[in-house]
């Protein structure tokens, strides 16, 4: 009964209280929006992942919370529009929400209240990064995490068609990007997500994506022992799979949470294009600039030009450069 | 709670009931979903509304608000039908086999002895039959039909799957269903928790509505064992820490009673606190009422309590009245009689039924003092905030002050949590501005008080000033000195009666209530937390989570009151012999000369089990089916509708609510039917607040920003509302606005042939605060409360709703 061997412990054990030494840094950056040949680390980090069980999950939004207390962001208090959502929609205030679904079980006629938390799926093989124009604005890290470098966004919003999950939300303050960041500032000195951390039935739980299959498999087993017989993994192939899976009761079913996507897809517009490293007008920074810090890597002015923008949407939607190869310099 | 939040993983079956553990309680929810995970325990939960808990079940069942007795009888009936009883622990380990007296009985759904003058019950006839050796009689083959298993059997013989339908709206097949899984849990190896909370204390019969639970889990033998029992999760992170000091009118700490105006002197009030054992070497624990008491005494007047003045008894207040309770409280206000109101850490503005009410009673004071972290709604109810607050204040003449107090995070102490764990903390953070300590306040407050009744004497001012204040500053008592002396110290040598030998010296703390004597040689403020702060130290601040096999007992984590024992009543996990009903979950055994094991036995050490029963507060050493004369509305529940219910009582039509609560006459003019008021509404906390208190911070504010009502798509479509469209919703009381939640979470019932449709009201809005201005569900609740607490119903009463075009003005 107190077989805990594939429970995660990361997120849950408390964190340490000395200051540590990051374990992983910019030197381990493989892929940087907007740049070609991106030299690669000497080591391959151990893939991580986040792993949220829907079918553990009580809706109680602590991961919400903890997030805009971890982050500093400030939600707007909105209206009730006769939904539980709050906020309605991620924002660049709130990177993770709580969505809910009153499901009618055909087969049982029983209600389900599938709760869902939404939020960046960090693909193995993130469209935002792909359709990203701005160099350095989006990297990927080779223990999977994708993060926005704020201070080379240029807020074109094309992470936002890039992206298969609708998740990254432009600010209409500071017109920069924003979305989950796995916590890649907590992760680096060996915490877990704010969310993990302050989930209280452990439905968020974090680890190596190894782990994390692992555990998932004992929670499936415990699942079909409970009539769900289909009950199963979510780690869409067509992105590569991802860094933040689920655990579902009806793994057959995605669309019912909420529209999670059955076959997540980079959007063929941005497959089209491809490696947008031809930045027209955009300098490419090269890594020495690189600094030691994870955000805010690259320095660059922030302002967002008429002509960014516009050289952005040429390269999105005319799709230049069908030469590169996207997958150039990235993981095995 | 009997047991505490880390047993509950040990459980096979959770029913969660009266209760809403995943949004209320998210933090202990974890031990259910470790018990789902590890042990593939079962989630059942019924509830009006399929909550956030009911979406992590395994088995949801819809019930009427209310009506909870008729579905527990139900399953009682379903159990004694279907032989899913744990014989040996009925026979043995409650008073099943115990005669009742001829003379009472059950007829038109009241016991017998019913004055409806009064209101009341003469309970005479609620007893057991005594034999001449003035012990109870007993018939353990439980055939004798006065015996209480007959009796039993004979009071819920009408609670048929049909009946409870009828009566609750539950779906037959799913309270079958339901029956069939807590019926599993009468095998000695398989247990069920029953995790509650204010789903039915909140009700005019709430504590019969727990009286039913814990009737069937004796039955099951569920009381005392790991993954059993009676868990109330308690709201508020020190509300079980409240109820422990005592901090209600009638009570005293450690359960002790404030003496009645009747009980004029020492010896007339014990002379009904005797406690004798009703069989034959039982313990009957409470035996020591009066050592505990003059203890108590001793720790309030030191030497001015002496044998002489029996122990300076005559200064404590004598209650005219059962209690004065918060509603008493309010109709004295409303009756002019009332001067002075300090409201600390509460905010009855949004706290208490009928709100208008609440207005008038506190516009009435002459000053009202509100102690408080936060500026609430009870501190600024003279201030007018359009229809959220619509007062005249230019009429309203109380004059408020307003004290700053700090909030937990800004103080040192001890919470007590649900499983009676005394936990010690730590100031996290420096108190903002002027607030201050709650002990500060009270101490200068007092300080003063005392000073002018030395200075101008009074009617009787001994009590004041000779009242035991050995503070090191008189001006700001020390949390660790008033924990010291809640534990209690030896005033003089005490010895051990047998041997003579000196077990704790003066001035020494002692390390367990059995060292408190009767003799004014020990003093303790609140005797069940002897043992928190011994010579060893701050037990309480103790933090080793080691647990050996992984029992979820950890007894070197902090202090369990009583004894440091986790899992009250743990004796009953054992089996007449000693040994444990089910060997792979053993809690303490006797091993043919002691009682040991992981938890502190709740027995004497060498008490043998085959002689000594294992309820040992109780004078029949054995657990009640039947209560005797405990109860004011009975000594089995019965199934009674809400004061405000859209059903006439099916047992007497002519009975409204619970026949022997208290409701004041100008209360009764404003109670509604279902006539004017079709729907039956009822409130409760969201996961993403607690209480009153978030709504002043951004964060939840922005999680759930707005007051809304909850609707079924059905009464939607009958009323024509629509999903997120503002409504109004009015009863006999008030009235508020709300945005429409209508959900399919919510589904109309059928009770008696009429569809019953329920408005769901969570409360956590007023006019304060970051999130949007609201209204709590007191503006439309009835003033009435529970017969035995007066805990106000809140959870069952009758609304009206319909669209509203917008916001209203004042």
């Amino acid at each position: 009964m107190n077989d805990m061997a594939n429970s995660p412990t990361t997120a849950v054990s408390n964190p340490p209280v000395q200051p540590t030494e990051a374990y992983f840094n910019a030197g381990d950056i493989v892929r940087i929006s907007a740049t070609r040949n991106v030299p690669q680390p000497d080591r391959q980090l151990e893939k991580l992942a986040k792993l949220i069980d829907v079918s553990k999950c009580i809706g109680c939004k602590a991961c919400q919370s903890a997030c805009v207390e971890w982050n500093d962001t400030h939600p707007e208090i909105e209206e009730n529009v006769g939904v539980y959502e709050n906020p309605h929609d991620l924002t660049p205030n709130m990177f993770t929400l709580m969505r809910f679904a009153e499901w009618e079980n055909p087969a049982t006629n029983d209600l389900e209240w599938l709760i869902r938390k939404d939020g960046c799926m960090h693909c193995e093989d993130p469209g935002c990064l792909k359709a990203c124009p701005a160099p350095g604005a989006i990297v990927q890290y080779s223990n999977g995490i994708v993060d926005f470098v704020k201070d080379n966004c240029i807020g074109c919003g094309y992470c936002v068609t890039g992206c298969p999950f609708d998740i990254p939300r432009i600010s209409q303050v500071d017109h920069k990007s924003y979305k989950c960041t796995l916590c890649s500032d907590r992760v680096a000195v060996g915490q877990g997500p704010a969310c993990a951390k302050a989930c209280p039935t452990q439905a968020i739980v974090f680890g190596t994506k190894a782990d994390m299959q692992a555990h998932a498999e004992t929670r499936i087993e415990d699942l079909k022992s409970r009539g769900y017989e289909n009950a199963g993994l979510y780690d869409p192939a067509g992105v590569g799979g991802t860094h933040v899976m689920y655990v579902l009761h009806h793994a057959d079913k995605p669309g019912i949470y909420n529209e999670l996507p059955e076959n997540p897809r980079i959007s063929p517009i941005v497959e089209g294009w491809k490696g947008v490293t031809k930045t027209a007008g955009l300098a490419v920074i090269g890594l020495a600039a690189v600094g030691a810090t994870l955000h805010g890597l690259f320095s660059r002015g922030n302002e967002v030009e008429e002509h960014d923008t516009e050289a952005a949407k040429t390269l999105v939607v005319e799709g230049r450069d069908p030469d590169e190869d996207p997958h150039k310099g990235g993981p095995a | 709670m009997t047991n505490p939040w880390t047993d509950i993983k040990n459980t096979d079956l959770v029913i969660v009931m009266g209760g809403n553990a995943a949004e209320a309680h998210p933090c202990g929810f974890k031990w259910v979903t470790e018990a789902k995970a590890h042990r593939g325990a079962k989630l059942v939960v019924v509830d009006p509304r399929y909550t956030r808990t009911a979406s992590v079940a395994d088995y949801y069942a819809p019930i009427r608000p209310g009506s909870d007795i008729a579905f527990l009888m139900g399953a009682i009936r379903w159990c004694m039908e279907n032989d899913k009883v744990q014989w040996d622990y009925v026979r043995d380990y409650t008073n099943a086999s115990f005669l009742v007296r001829e003379d009472f009985g059950w007829q038109d759904g009241l016991f017998s002895g019913y004055d409806e003058e009064k209101r009341d019950f003469d309970k005479e006839s609620w007893d057991y039959q005594i034999g001449d050796d003035g012990f109870a009689l007993t018939d353990p083959t439980l055939e004798n039909p006065r015996c209480v298993w007959q009796m039993l059997k004979k009071h819920v013989d009408v609670y048929t799957p049909e009946f409870v339908e009828n009566i609750t709206g539950t779906p037959r097949d799913k309270f079958l269903d339901i029956c069939g899984m807590i019926g599993e849990c009468s095998a000695v190896d398989k247990t069920m928790t029953s995790m509650y909370a204010l789903g039915w204390t909140q009700h005019s019969k709430g504590a019969q509505n727990i009286r039913g639970m814990a009737m069937l889990q004796l039955i099951l033998g569920n009381i005392g064992v790991r993954g059993g029992g009676m868990n109330a999760l308690r709201g508020h992170s020190n509300i079980q820490g409240l109820t422990d000091i005592g901090l209600m009118s009638n009570l005293i700490p450690g359960y002790l009673n404030i003496p009645t105006e009747s009980e004029v002197d020492w010896q007339t009030y014990l002379s009904t606190r005797s406690f004798t054992p009703l069989r034959p070497g039982q313990t009957s624990y409470w035996q020591n009422y009066p050592t505990f008491m003059v203890s108590f005494l001793k720790a309030m007047w030191g030497d001015a309590a002496t044998e002489e003045n029996d122990w300076a008894f005559d200064y404590l207040p004598k209650l005219d009245v059962p209690a004065y309770d918060i509603l008493r409280m309010f109709e004295l206000m409303n009756n002019d009689r009332v001067n002075l109101y300090f409201c600390q850490g509460f905010n009855p503005l949004l706290s208490i039924p009928n709100r208008e009410k609440v207005t008038t009673g506190l516009s009435k004071l002459k000053m009202l003092v509100v102690m408080d972290p936060l500026s609430t709604e009870t501190s600024h109810f003279w201030q007018n905030h359009g229809a959220h607050n619509d007062v005249d204040t230019a009429s309203i003449q109380t004059e408020v002050l307003e004290l700053p107090t700090t909030c937990f995070a800004e103080d040192e102490g001890a919470l007590v949590n649900s499983g009676r764990w005394l936990q010690w903390h730590w100031p996290g953070a420096t108190p903002p501005g002027e607030a201050k300590h709650d002990t500060w306040i009270m101490a200068q407050i007092w300080t003063r008080v005392r000073e002018l009744y030395r200075t101008e004497g009074g009617a009787f001012p001994d009590p004041i000033v000779n009242l035991s204040w050995d503070y090191a500053d008189p001006g700001e008592p020390h949390p660790s000195e008033l924990a010291r002396e809640m534990n209690g110290r030896a005033l003089s040598d005490v010895t051990d009666p047998a041997t003579g030998a000196v077990i704790v010296q003066a001035g020494q703390q002692v390390s367990g209530f059995g060292q408190l004597r009767g003799d004014g040689s020990t003093m303790a403020g609140c005797w069940i937390y002897a043992g928190s702060w011994t010579e060893e130290g701050n037990m309480m601040a103790r933090r080793d989570n080691s647990d050996p096999d992984d029992v979820g007992m950890y007894l070197n984590w902090a202090f369990a009151w009583p004894a440091n024992r986790r899992v009250l009543y743990n004796r009953a996990s054992a089996d007449l012999q000693g040994q444990p009903w089910d060997a792979t979950r053993p809690l303490v055994q006797w091993d043919g000369e002691r009682w040991g094991g992981y938890d502190v036995p709740d027995i004497a050490p060498t008490a043998n089990p085959s002689e000594v029963g294992p309820f040992i507060m109780n004078q029949e050493g054995v657990s009640r089916l039947f209560t005797r004369g405990m109860m004011r509305d009975g000594p089995f529940p019965t199934h009674m509708e809400p004061f405000e219910s859209p059903m006439a009582n099916v047992f007497n039509p002519r009975m409204r609510g619970n026949p022997v609560a208290r409701i004041f006459e100008s209360d009764v003019a404003r109670l509604g039917g279902s006539d004017e008021f079709p729907f039956v509404a009822t409130s409760y906390r969201l996961t993403e607040h607690f209480h009153y208190w978030t709504k002043h911070n951004p964060v939840n504010a922005a999680l759930q920003p707005e007051f809304f009502v909850e609707i079924s798509e059905e009464l939607a479509a009958e009323r024509g509302i629509t999903k997120g469209g503002r409504v109004r919703v009015w009863g006999a009381r008030g009235q508020v606005w709300a945005k429409a939640v209508v959900t399919k979470r919510i589904k109309p019932m059928t009770c008696d042939g009429k569809t019953v449709h329920v408005v769901g009201i969570p409360l956590h809005w007023g006019f304060m605060g970051a999130a949007k201005k609201g209204w709590g569900p007191n503006s439309l609740t009835p003033f009435v409360g529970d017969a035995n607490t007066d805990t106000p119903e809140f959870k069952a009463f009758l609304v009206n709703i319909e669209p509203a075009a917008e916001e209203p003005v004042a």
